[in-house]
């Protein structure tokens, strides 16, 4: 799967794209998001605070229930600020 | 309806004419431009970093102006969004709303605005004039004038 980071989600990572195997066990964006804390550091930091991070699969917003596949691309990122 | 997300600046008054040149149909034509403000609260602000998600942005906004065509009878829609290195005074974005009558015209580039705040993958990372940089925070008061074209709709 291809993840993105935007934002400070990105600075705190310290990547903005990487493509991964799908880790055991993950099946939806809530377990994918928890994997994501496990792996330490920067990405713990990212998503110490689940609330504030939004998550589109194949560049649609999605709900923490939706499933992911290894073929998805996932990205993370702050609450929009345009216009 | 046209979208287009570009570093460079862009002519309000040459792409207003070429949206509804042509089309004897329509009688009135609504626009906003977001410019880059000089402060963010008591902060005086040097420039902005508008960083976004290519491919989910023009996705993104494609959707915004279908919606907006869904809920008001529109002859054209427009909206041009920059990203990059933006200074005081610089302009952003450019939405616009053409109809044959002002009502739908005002109200459809309300809405386009409203909704690309909310919903478009943009963040805006703001410098100070001292090299200090952050990010923006989302504000209630930009989700609450989405959130009425719910409750109107």
């Amino acid at each position: 799967m291809k993840l993105l980071y935007f934002a400070w989600v990105r600075e705190k990572t310290g990547i903005g794209e990487e493509t991964i195997t799908m880790p055991e066990g993950v099946t939806t964006v809530e377990d994918l998001v928890s994997w994501m804390i496990t792996r330490g550091g920067g990405f713990e930091a990212a998503f110490a605070d689940k609330s504030t991070v939004r998550v589109a699969v194949n560049q649609e917003y999605a709900k923490i229930d939706w499933p992911v596949t290894d073929d998805d691309e996932i990205a993370f990122f702050p609450p929009v600020t345009g216009g | 309806m046209t979208i287009k997300v570009q570093a460079e600046d862009f002519d309000v008054g040459a792409e207003l004419v070429a949206l509804t040149d042509g089309d004897h149909g329509v009688g009135g034509l609504c626009s906003f431009v977001g410019l880059v403000r000089d402060m963010a609260g008591t902060e005086p602000i040097g420039a902005m970093t508008l960083e976004h998600y290519p491919g989910m942005t023009e996705k993104a906004l494609v959707e915004i102006e279908a919606e907006a065509c869904e809920r008001w009878p529109l002859s054209s829609t427009l909206i041009i969004h920059r990203y990059g290195r933006l200074e005081p005074g610089d302009r952003i974005v450019l939405v616009a709303a053409a109809s044959a009558h002002r009502g739908a015209a005002f109200e459809a580039c309300e809405f386009l605005i409203d909704w690309l705040k909310t919903k478009a993958p943009f963040w805006k990372l703001e410098e100070t004039a001292d090299g200090e940089a952050a990010w923006v925070e989302a504000r209630d008061s930009d989700d609450d004038a989405a959130q009425r074209w719910n409750s109107n709709g």
